[in-house]
């Protein structure tokens, strides 16, 4: 079932690109169509999926053998954080793809790309099998890579350029870092489960250090944190309005689930060694993710800095889950917090860009001081850009409310100077979401958008459906919470058993 | 009495050039290309005896000259399917060539020199197939007699491999004479026993550069460049491919012998790899010309190629990722020179624009072949290099890994300057392409990319269990 969640994408892209005589409205369907299938699936396997503690560390696992070699095959399974977070992505992408986009003449091409981006992030989360993941963290790169390369605006090859350098740097250094992980484990195996168990790594010496280090800065630089942050906004700006929700919903996930799930599950030991410099780190993002983001005049830069923002506040979840001071119910929440924020972070944030684009292709321009006044012209898109907004600085009832409530009640168990430090930050894009609103909807209406129309049918119902999951996680995140909680990231470690 | 049959796939392609030279003094000129298939045919005979060779064991045949293990059988199919993709490239390209049909048996002897080089148990024998590589190549690279970059390209290989062929045979002879003869077997046992000399190392060094020159590595790289822009696109596709699988296998025989300590032969190749990656990305970076910045690529990909050479019997992975790498290099750089080739030799980096709209085949297989040569998965480089880099580390060559990492991203710098115009900007003009020999040249590369990541584990199985001679 999770195989055919990646494979049905994967095919249609396929069909896609050889069926060179599709029309535009065609080609859309068959897209909305795979997507949908793929997000079935996964619906099922959620449906099948046991909460609870006494529920196995992985779950819907099937295997196929690749390279037999090396240790290397065909794994999938889920657990709680994998599973919220690729049904969070199969969503993300459905209301993308069904996002009216401009295509530029070539559709086919436009949502095959599309597709193919779906089935590999899919196949990240999924998988079991490091060198399998590791896979799908390059073919990211390269379908993200031509979607803001062909459709992108003024400047988008060379975004795309600096987008693709920077990122394939930091998934070298994570083959670097899995193949010493790999290595240091006895039996030459890339079976996440079994180095899982066996922890091959621990301690601080020089060896442990570095591939941990390879690990943080490739995954750093994906998710993304200060400083490797700055192929984020250029990507941004000249990526297509759908394209942009994709990468800041999910690709930025990538780097902060693989921090989960391989430093911090697989050694675990040497993770907790090194959790304050990273929770600084973590916090030297929120707030220069934060204050960057309240300097920027263009309005997609400055949704580009809040991720940098929110991230950070994922990251700092993370590293407070991964010290082995405080209680363990605090740690607990840090990283329920952390995984909760990745989920809210999609939907907010996919809904954030989804309206910028639709600000885009209406003005022809992201530039804060051309708009004005829109207040009355275009309603909807006003309720859907303050919902968003509110989210996104965590107003109570709210999904960002959930995620980073438990983040910092966490870290104060944890960090708690750096818990009240990165307060900061949450104050900081509550100024800022206020007064860009502001700035678009109240005042005079300015001449030259007042024209503008409001929001489209095929506009509402994406943002519609993202939205109402951030009410639902607001208001009863008791459902999302057990779901994430299962299984092998939140398995209690001892130390003692890992040596 | 000799064991003839362990020799038969050398004595297919040999027996096949031979009948090529006598067909093509006695074909009339519009019949030349008849030898194409008649080649297909040879290279297809050696590659079926090939497969009933292979059994995952190894052993030694001719007194221990020449080698029967999974590394050579491999080796070999690899350089037969090279060449059957030069071959396959051909017959439009030299059309207009009166005599044309000698090029497939020229192409066929220096086959003969790679395989030589493939299963080599001897420095002697391995100095026989460098020459025969070599001066079958230096005709190969002029074969367009009345085209000055042709010429030459000729000329520049000529030139390097004189020296470079010079100092293998005078450092042959000094490692013979001071090891007490020619054989591996004999002069590990040697080298089991005795201490370093000065004089054996200058000798060593001096086989090095002999193979070096063969690999396209540093310090007798200065040919690729030039072989790739100016030879005729076939045999650039055939040089920068197959004489560096004979000798990555024979140098890597060659470390294997040295123990692992007291001889410092295997920090001078890891020295060598990173000035030869580092050189050959520098150099591509800045390239207008699409097959010259290929020539530089190639220099840096034999680059990677040293680093398991280098770590060669220091782990079991280093065979694997050396045949591995091989494949998965040897598969994307002949997908890209037989596109090229498709596309009539067109070479100028503005030419390539808009090309996905206007050849797309032809584009699509530059593009893949591209992604493979960085790595991207799961192309057949990717599981090259993943095997690469797991052979470095566990060999203790981690700044080796890293080294090749840096060099990596910046090799996707200079690919995706080209991939970016044929994917984003607007064709200019029509283009033309060379029919359909080529595009099934191009469509079976294109394939086998992928097949080499997809059905790597029998590469890497067949290879893992098998013993690596003379060791």
């Amino acid at each position: 079932m999770l195989t055919l969640s990646i494979l049905i994408p994967l095919l249609a892209s396929l069909g896609l690109f050889f069926w060179s005589d599709v029309t535009k409205e065609k080609a859309r369907l068959v897209a909305l169509g795979a997507s949908t299938l793929s997000l079935l699936c996964l619906v099922v396997v959620w449906l099948r999926f046991e909460t609870g503690p006494e529920a196995p560390a992985f779950q819907s696992v099937s295997e196929v053998s690749w390279i037999d070699a090396l240790g290397v095959a065909w794994r999938v399974g889920v657990d709680g954080m994998s599973l919220a977070v690729s049904l969070m992505s199969g969503l993300l992408f459905l209301c993308a793809i069904a996002w009216p986009a401009e295509t530029k003449g070539r559709a086919r091409q436009y949502y095959g790309w599309f597709l193919f981006l779906q089935g590999v992030s899919l196949g990240l989360f999924l998988t079991l099998d490091l060198l399998v993941f590791y896979v799908f963290f390059d073919l990211t790169l390269v379908g993200m890579y031509f979607l803001i390369g062909r459709w992108g605006h003024d400047n988008a090859e060379y975004a795309a350029l600096k987008f693709f350098v920077y990122t394939l740097a930091g998934s070298l250094a994570i083959l670097l870092a899995i193949l010493g992980l790999v290595l240091a484990n006895g039996t030459l195996t890339f079976d996440m489960r079994e180095l899982i168990a066996a922890q091959p790594l621990g301690g601080t010496d020089l060896r442990s250090s570095l591939i941990l280090l390879g690990f943080l800065v490739g995954f750093a630089i994906k998710t993304p944190l200060v400083p490797f942050h700055t192929w984020l906004p250029l990507a941004h700006v000249e990526a297509p309005g759908p394209a942009s929700a994709v990468l800041a919903g999910v690709l930025l996930k990538m780097g902060t689930y693989g921090m989960v799930r391989i430093p911090f599950q697989m050694m675990r030991e040497t993770f907790a060694a090194y959790t304050f410099p990273l929770a600084i780190v973590a916090l030297v993002a929120i707030l220069w993710g934060a204050l960057v983001a309240l300097g920027q005049t263009n309005l997609k830069r400055r949704i580009a800095y809040t991720s940098v923002n929110h991230m950070g506040y994922t990251v700092l979840g993370i590293a407070a889950a991964g010290a082995m001071i405080g209680s363990e119910s605090v740690r607990t929440l840090a990283l329920s917090g952390a995984v909760t924020e990745m989920v809210a972070h999609g939907l907010i944030t996919g809904a954030l860009f989804l309206i910028a684009g639709g600000f885009q292709a209406r003005t022809g321009t992201y530039d804060l001081a051309r708009y004005g006044g829109l207040a009355r012209v275009t309603p909807f898109l006003m309720v859907t850009y303050f919902l968003a907004a509110f989210a996104s600085f965590g107003l109570p009832g709210l999904a960002g409310f959930v995620a980073e409530f438990q983040v910092f009640a966490g870290t104060f168990g944890v960090y708690p100077v750096l818990a009240a430090i990165g307060l900061l930050g949450l104050v900081v894009t509550a100024a800022l979401f206020l007064m860009m609103g502001q700035q678009i909807f109240f005042g005079e209406t300015k001449p030259e958008i007042a024209m503008v129309r409001d929001l489209k049918h095929a506009e509402i119902w994406p943002l519609a459906v993202l939205l109402a999951f951030v009410v639902l996680i607001g208001f009863l995140p008791g459902w999302l919470l057990d779901m994430i909680q299962t299984g092998s990231a939140f398995a209690s470690f001892h130390p003692s058993v890992g040596q | 009495m000799m064991p003839l049959g362990d020799i038969l796939p050398e004595i297919a392609v040999l027996l096949t050039a031979v009948i090529i030279v006598l067909l093509a003094s006695f074909l009339p000129r519009h019949l030349q290309w008849t030898n194409a298939p008649v080649a297909l045919i040879g290279l297809a005979i050696a590659a079926l005896l090939l497969f009933s060779q292979a059994n995952g064991e190894g052993r030694a045949t001719f007194s221990g000259t020449y080698a029967l293990d999974m590394a050579s059988i491999e080796g070999r199919l690899l350089i037969l399917f090279a060449t059957a993709v030069t071959v396959l490239l051909s017959p439009r390209w030299f059309e207009s060539d009166a005599r044309h049909g000698e090029y497939y048996a020229m192409l066929l002897f220096s086959t003969l020199g790679a395989m030589v080089l493939a299963g080599a148990l001897d420095l002697l024998l391995v100095l026989i197939g460098v020459l025969l590589s070599s001066a079958t190549g230096y005709v190969l690279a002029a074969y367009h007699r009345d085209w000055a970059l042709s010429v030459e390209a000729g000329m520049k290989y000529f030139l390097v491999g004189a020296l470079a062929n010079t100092a293998l045979a005078l450092g042959a002879t000094l490692m013979i004479g001071l090891l007490g003869g020619p054989g591996f077997g004999e002069m590990a046992a040697a080298l089991q026993a005795g201490e370093a000399s000065p004089l054996l190392l200058v000798g060593l060094g001096l086989v090095t550069v002999g193979m070096a020159y063969k690999l396209g590595a540093v310090p007798a790289h200065a040919w690729l460049p030039d072989v790739a822009e100016g030879a005729p696109a076939p045999s650039a596709a055939f040089l920068t491919v197959v004489p560096k699988i004979g000798a990555a296998i024979a140098l890597a025989r060659l470390v294997s012998l040295f123990p692992e300590t007291d001889f410092a032969i295997r920090a001078l190749v890891a020295a060598l790899a990173v000035i030869t990656m580092t050189l050959g990305n520098l150099a591509a970076l800045w390239q207008e010309d699409m097959r010259r910045m290929l020539g530089w690529s190639s220099v840096s990909q034999a680059g990677y190629l040293l680093m398991a050479v280098t770590v060669t019997s220091l782990t079991d992975h280093a065979i694997p990722a050396l045949v591995t790498f091989l494949f998965g290099y040897a598969t994307a750089n002949l997908t890209a020179f037989a596109a090229i080739t498709h596309l009539r030799g067109r070479t100028d980096r503005s030419d390539y624009a808009g090309l996905l709209k206007t050849a797309p085949l032809s584009a699509i297989a530059i593009i893949v072949a591209f992604l493979s040569l960085v790595g991207i998965p799961p192309l057949g480089g990717f599981v090259g290099k993943l095997e690469l880099f797991l052979a470095t580390i566990d060999g203790g060559y981690v700044w080796l890994a890293i080294a090749a990492l840096v060099n990596t991203v910046v090799s996707l710098a200079y690919y995706l300057r080209f991939v970016t115009p044929m994917v984003l900007r607007a064709p200019s003009e029509s283009v033309l392409q060379l029919g359909s020999w080529s595009c099934v040249a191009t469509t079976i590369a294109l394939i086998s990319v992928a097949a080499v990541g997809i059905f790597a584990q029998f590469l890497i199985g067949m290879i893992g269990v098998s013993a690596f001679l003379p060791t």
